[in-house]
């Protein structure tokens, strides 16, 4: 086992913690390590966001501020870079930060376990919104505070609070000094004490070439790329790495690269960087981007972890899938590049091989008259998985289907391409009839099975009604959602 | 008193330093425990082999039923529950034993190798199944009143149907923990996430075979409970409490999340038969009732829960000619226990889906036919086991609310919206609680307290009840301040502890305040009148003259600070602090013939919601919330809100997303916040508006005020009706089956 030194920024100090084992998380270091018990244990899994922590990171010579799980999350994430606590908010005289003077203003603690939690998702939002004069609408605080469940108090002064913090005293975070700390900033004078010496981590930055030199070296090394999922073989399936392979070290993944017909997504892009990406070329995924789940598992996940990972109820590969989207796949001996769909050969089973990495998701951008809408059946409406999945992407000539793609997902063993549903479509004229040939394809074209999200039957029932709900849309069909009268 | 200050510790909430029982430093030595876990719904356990958990690194030890010093069964009522299983396993997730560890996860990675031999049995999972094989935790009981089958074979019209509602996990945000430290002669200190300290006392004391005086058991404060640590806390004590016996250490026991759900037992589901008739106004006439409660595999508490189930079915509702039979079925499954309502929902919900059905059936309003059912005053007004509603404020409660959410108007606007609209359905509901307060066990309805006055004036209360977020302790602490007329800072409430206050009751049954609020009252009011009579002899007056307010004593001669008459009082050997001793007058109750006084008054509400389901796919979201309820003169505004507002939202939950899913083998499948879902933010409806009823508490209760904790979890039942209705409008169909919870799948099913 791989023992490690990490070190970070807290409370205005390099914090180092040594003998840190390679799957050891961030919530227990904290808890265990550095008697930090302000966070807490909710589920272990990051579905509850009790244990949410922020974490700053340089970019472009400023700190960019993400609300992140720290259950789910590896203590070596954290190194070389900033983190904020439940501890770390209050002014040492004893002010209360707005995140929490807003709470405890607006009676949004009772029992107060999922607390710490929320003032982190809010100091989150301070940082990222309020900081930079912009005001927190009641849906913001709906959308970034999904991740966070409150079991007490049916959320209204937690929204309240969200929105009250804005008319708070202002509290300000001395950036430049924690990137002095990071060894990201020359603080001015250049004070030694202050600046200290400047500190570059060893695991702070990886080229691209480096990451698969490594994984070329380190077969055996579990490939991380968020631990969104992989977390969860830690805290549930109780596994223990010998060695880990962070693909978010690598500059180059963290990127998204705009192209003219196409999208290139970084393996190491957040789920929030990659949807915003998304949502800007075909604004109608915004609501499914925000559904996919809370916003601290976006901001740690990302959607090549989605796509490597293949569970068959990922919700990223079904609208993939119907976008016509690619994997590149690299090694040190080159790379591949190929649909989406032949990636998965089975049950969470890939073509990847031991010295390969999914390095980009390259994603057509839309054309003109592209007709292409995703939903998403789930329990509730947000932070949940889907019962079934399903996204469309048609393009229309002359009223005759010219062109169609359909991903589905929950209705096989993994995420699937609706083929069968799809010749149905194409070259047909699009109409009410053919719609309800493709619903009855769709319906006979996969075997769901029955699970504690949904019957068979109802999974099977409801793509066939989706399809319907494509036609109606199609249309112009308005008011045909339940998202549009609940605002 | 009267005013909204914050939760007494919000501070310390938001900063981090409000201390849970995991977060309390650890004493040196302190090991760590994991359970092992039953893979088996029923079946003979025939041996458990831990060699290779013992081999693991950092195991210490493994803790079985063979290592129970004294009764290895628990102290409960019925005293039907192995504290580790011996010869059999129950269910699935069913204690066998526990690794006891150095580390929670070398613990918890141990306690999977443990190798079980299990020979299984044929499972009971259901209602049905366990009255067919006449499987119960407990005897069957009927109450009736007049002639049900007369009425019902001369009622105009007959409705007849069957119901299927879920259970419900409590999901507090902090799991199951227990801290059990050994102390020098056989004493324990046991730190307990718990609702009932006593009991845990009890329940330890009783397996290690100590009088109860050995064991103090201590909660500042839970991170949730809702009713999930009333019981099933005290199992997690005493099972550590045999670890730290036998390995002479420390021993924390903190259920991972999945075993949580896996282990501990949740609101009971419920199935329902019902016949019913009624008259061409949709008065109801007779009716004939089964109400089944899968109770799982024990006892615990679902004699109570299943009584109360059969004391709220009327709900609202004068039932004149009613027999109603509940069984309490024995299943492999957890066993069920208490949570918020406790029995209560699952009575009403029933009587008002009948409500809602045999409106749609005449064509009338279901408004109308529910305020027809309304009970009377002075007629009509003695429940079914045989209370009268003294303090009925239903009608003109609910009027007042039908008026100003503009419940007729709405509705009109509602089937204006379903005509136009082909895919998206509205319905609304107007649903009212009536919820009975008190423990129905009367002996439970006592309370102690302790209030401190010390030298500089600061104030120390100490009483039964448990902190578990719905600001009891800032309740008491308004309460003392008030009596004693000192700033509420001066007052702070201190961890519950068997130590101080002895024999106290669960904080559960909304009483937390009644009760425990009343006996700190009594314990300041002593402390007062001392004081009181320690200044009217100095200053030649009479007590009653003696004023206590902000701070400031005065008399007519003279006015000092709190902190001088404290000291002077001190230094002339004046008793500085009291206990104080509260029980419930007026109530009784005959648990054999279920009829009494059960309840010292009743508390009541009214919800109209609305709600639009989608037809392609049943996804259902809840629009518009009114609310009016009644909590007498509110203690503490801010937090009544807060117990209306999270009660309502967390009884959506139970009747929308929140389902519980065992499989055919007993294992049951929803047992994470990644499959269980209860409700998140974006579910705060965009409108949602509580009033409160301007009444003070007709019965001399604290304050004026009335329980909140657990009535307006019911006024839920109004977001359920609500998707009824919509299914209804769509469908054209006077009776709707929809089972809850409504998920997305059911009410699609509802369509068909």
């Amino acid at each position: 086992m791989q023992l490690q030194t990490i070190r970070f920024v807290r409370r205005g100090q390099l914090v180092s913690v040594g003998n840190v084992t390679p799957s050891r998380t961030l919530l227990e270091v904290l808890r265990e390590d550095l008697a930090a018990c302000g966070t807490k244990e909710g589920c272990g899994e990051g579905d509850c966001g009790a244990c949410t922590v922020v974490v700053g990171e340089p970019e472009g010579g400023k700190l960019r501020y993400r609300a992140i799980n720290s259950c789910i999350a590896l203590a070596s994430s954290v190194d070389g870079k900033a983190l904020w606590t439940v501890e770390d908010l209050a002014a040492d005289d004893g002010t209360l930060h707005p995140a929490q003077e807003a709470m405890v203003q607006c009676h949004g603690s009772q029992c107060g376990f999922c607390t710490p939690g929320f003032v982190m998702s809010l100091f989150g939002m301070y940082q990222n919104h309020v900081a930079h004069g912009r005001p927190i609408t009641r849906e913001l605080a709906q959308e970034e505070l999904s991740g966070n469940l409150c079991r007490c108090t049916g959320y209204r002064p937690i929204l309240d609070a969200a929105q009250a913090m804005a008319s708070l005293p202002a509290a300000r975070i001395d950036e430049a000094e924690v990137l002095a700390l990071l060894g990201r900033h020359p603080r001015g004078g250049g004070d030694p004490k202050r600046s200290g010496k400047p500190w570059i981590p060893a695991s702070a930055g990886m080229t691209l070439a480096q990451l698969l030199a490594r994984r070329a070296a380190e077969p055996a090394a579990q490939v991380v790329a968020g631990t969104t999922d992989v977390g969860l073989w830690i805290t549930k399936q109780h596994m223990q790495f010998p060695q880990v392979l962070d693909v978010t070290r690598c500059e180059e993944l963290r990127r998204v690269e705009r192209y003219e017909n196409h999208l290139a997504i970084g393996a190491a892009v957040t789920l929030t960087a990659a949807f915003s990406a998304l949502v800007e070329d075909r604004p109608q995924l915004k609501t499914f981007a925000n559904r996919f789940a809370g916003l601290p598992v976006r901001n740690a996940g990302t959607l090549g972890g989605n796509v490597a990972n293949g569970s068959p109820i990922g919700d990223s590969m079904p609208l993939l899938i119907a976008l016509g989207a690619h994997v590149v796949l690299m090694s040190v001996h080159g790379h591949r590049d190929l649909p989406l769909e032949q990636f998965y050969t089975g049950y969470r089973e890939n073509i990847l091989a031991p010295d390969e990495i999914l390095a980009w998701i390259k994603v057509p951008r839309p054309r003109v008259g592209e007709l292409m809408r995703v939903y998403k059946i789930s329990k509730r409406f947000d932070d949940d998985i889907s019962a079934v999945c399903l996204a469309i992407s048609m393009h229309l000539e002359d009223g005759v289907v010219a062109g169609v793609r359909i991903g589905a997902g929950g209705v096989a063993a993994t995420p699937a391409r609706a083929v069968q549903a799809e010749a149905a479509l194409v070259g047909q004229p699009w109409n009410e009839a053919g719609a309800r040939r493709a619903a009855d394809a769709l319906r006979a074209e996969f075997k769901p099975i029955s699970d504690m999200r949904a019957s068979a039957a109802y999974r099977s029932e409801v793509l066939g009604n989706l399809m319907h709900r494509f036609w109606l849309e199609s249309q112009g069909a308005r008011d045909i959602n339940l998202e549009a009268l609940a605002t | 008193m009267g005013a909204s200050q914050p939760h007494e510790s919000a501070r310390a909430h938001v900063t981090g330093t409000a201390t849970y029982i995991d977060d309390i430093p650890e004493i040196k030595g302190t090991l760590h425990a994991a359970p092992i876990l039953s893979n088996v719904a029923h079946g003979k356990l025939r041996g458990v082999d831990t060699r290779e958990a013992e081999a693991m690194p950092g195991v210490r030890g493994i803790v079985l039923a063979r290592d129970i010093p004294a009764d290895p069964v628990l102290a409960t009522f019925v005293h039907d529950e192995p504290i580790f299983a011996r010869d059999k396993v129950e269910f699935i997730g069913q204690v066998i034993g526990l690794v006891v560890a150095d580390t929670v996860m070398e613990a918890r990675r141990a306690a999977r190798k443990v190798k079980l031999d299990i020979e299984p049995l044929e499972a009971i999972l259901t209602t049905h199944d366990a009255i067919r094989a006449q499987s119960f935790v407990l005897p069957p009981v009927t109450v009736k009143r007049g002639e049900p089958d007369a009425a019902l074979a001369r009622a105009p019209h007959r409705l007849q149907g069957t119901l299927e509602v879920g259970g419900q996990e409590h999901f507090y945000l902090e799991g199951q923990v227990g801290y059990v430290v050994p102390l020098e002669q056989d004493q324990w200190h046991v730190y307990s996430s718990t609702q009932h300290p006593g009991e845990a006392q009890h329940w330890v004391a009783h397996a290690l075979g100590l009088p109860t005086s050995a064991v103090k058991v201590e909660c500042r404060r839970m991170g949730g409970g809702f009713g999930g640590k009333e019981t099933q806390s005290g199992h997690i004590v005493v099972w550590a409490a045999i670890a730290a016996k036998k390995l002479r250490r420390p021993v924390k026991l903190r259920l991972d999340r999945d075993d949580d759900f896996m282990v501990t037992g949740k609101r009971h589901p419920f199935t329902y038969e019902y016949d019913v008739g009624f008259d061409d106004s949709g008065l109801v006439t007779g009716m004939k009732l089964v109400l089944a409660a899968n109770c799982g595999w024990s006892a615990d508490l679902s004699g109570p829960v299943a009584d109360r189930a059969v004391f709220h079915v009327d709900n609202a509702y004068y039932l004149s000619d009613v027999e109603i039979v509940s069984y309490r079925c024995k299943t492999n499954i957890q066993s069920h226990t208490a949570f918020r309502g406790f029995g209560g929902p699952q009575g009403m919900i029933v009587t008002e889906a009948i409500l809602g059905d045999i409106a749609r059936t005449l064509k009338l309003d279901p408004l109308d036919v529910r305020k027809r059912n309304l009970y009377g005053i002075g007629t009509r007004d003695t429940t079914h086991y045989q209370m009268k509603v003294e303090d009925n404020i239903l009608e003109p409660l609910i009027s007042r609310l039908e008026a100003s959410c503009q419940y007729r108007a709405r509705r009109e606007e509602v089937a204006r919206f379903n005509e136009q609209s082909p895919v998206v359905k509205r319905g609304i509901a107007l649903t009212p609680v009536k919820f009975g307060i008190s423990f129905t066990a009367t002996f439970f309805n006592q309370a102690g307290a302790l209030v401190h006055v010390y030298t500089d004036g600061s104030v120390m209360v100490n009483h039964g009840g448990t902190e578990m977020g719905q600001g009891l302790n800032t309740k008491v602490a308004q309460i003392v301040a008030d009596e004693l007329g000192v700033p509420l800072e001066r007052v702070r409430v201190t961890s519950a502890d068997t130590s101080k206050v002895p024999n106290a009751s669960a904080t559960a049954a909304s009483s937390g305040t009644d009760l425990n609020g009343r006996a700190a009252q009594f314990a300041a009011r002593q402390v007062r009148e001392r004081l009181a009579r320690f200044v009217a002899e100095k200053q030649e007056c009479e007590p009653g003259q003696v004023i206590f307010a902000a701070g400031q004593v005065s008399t007519p001669s003279t006015h000092m600070t709190f902190e001088q008459l404290v000291d002077d009082a001190y230094k002339s050997r004046v008793q500085l602090w009291s206990d104080g001793f509260y029980k419930t007058p007026k109530i009784h109750y005959d648990k054999v013939t279920l009829t009494g006084r059960p309840f010292y008054y009743f508390a009541y509400g009214a919800a109209c919601t609305e709600v639009a389901i989608d037809t392609l796919t049943g996804e259902n979201r809840v629009l518009k919330v009114d609310i009016l309820h009644d909590v007498g003169h509110s203690i503490n505004p801010a937090l009544d809100l807060g117990q209306i507002e999270g009660g309502f939202v967390q009884g959506m939950g139970w009747l929308t997303t929140e389902e519980l899913v065992w499989t055919d083998k007993g294992y049951l499948a929803t047992h994470a916040p990644s499959t269980y879902k209860i409700p998140a933010t974006g579910d705060w409806p965009p409108h949602f508006k509580v009033e409160f009823w301007p009444e003070a508490n007709r019965e001399d209760n604290v304050g004026g005020s009335k329980a909140v904790g657990e009535p307006p979890f019911m006024l839920a039942i109004s977001v359920w009706e609500a998707l009824r209705d919509a299914v209804a409008s769509a469908r054209g169909a006077a009776t709707v089956r929809l089972d809850a919870p409504a998920t997305a799948e059911r009410v699609l099913g509802a369509l068909r």
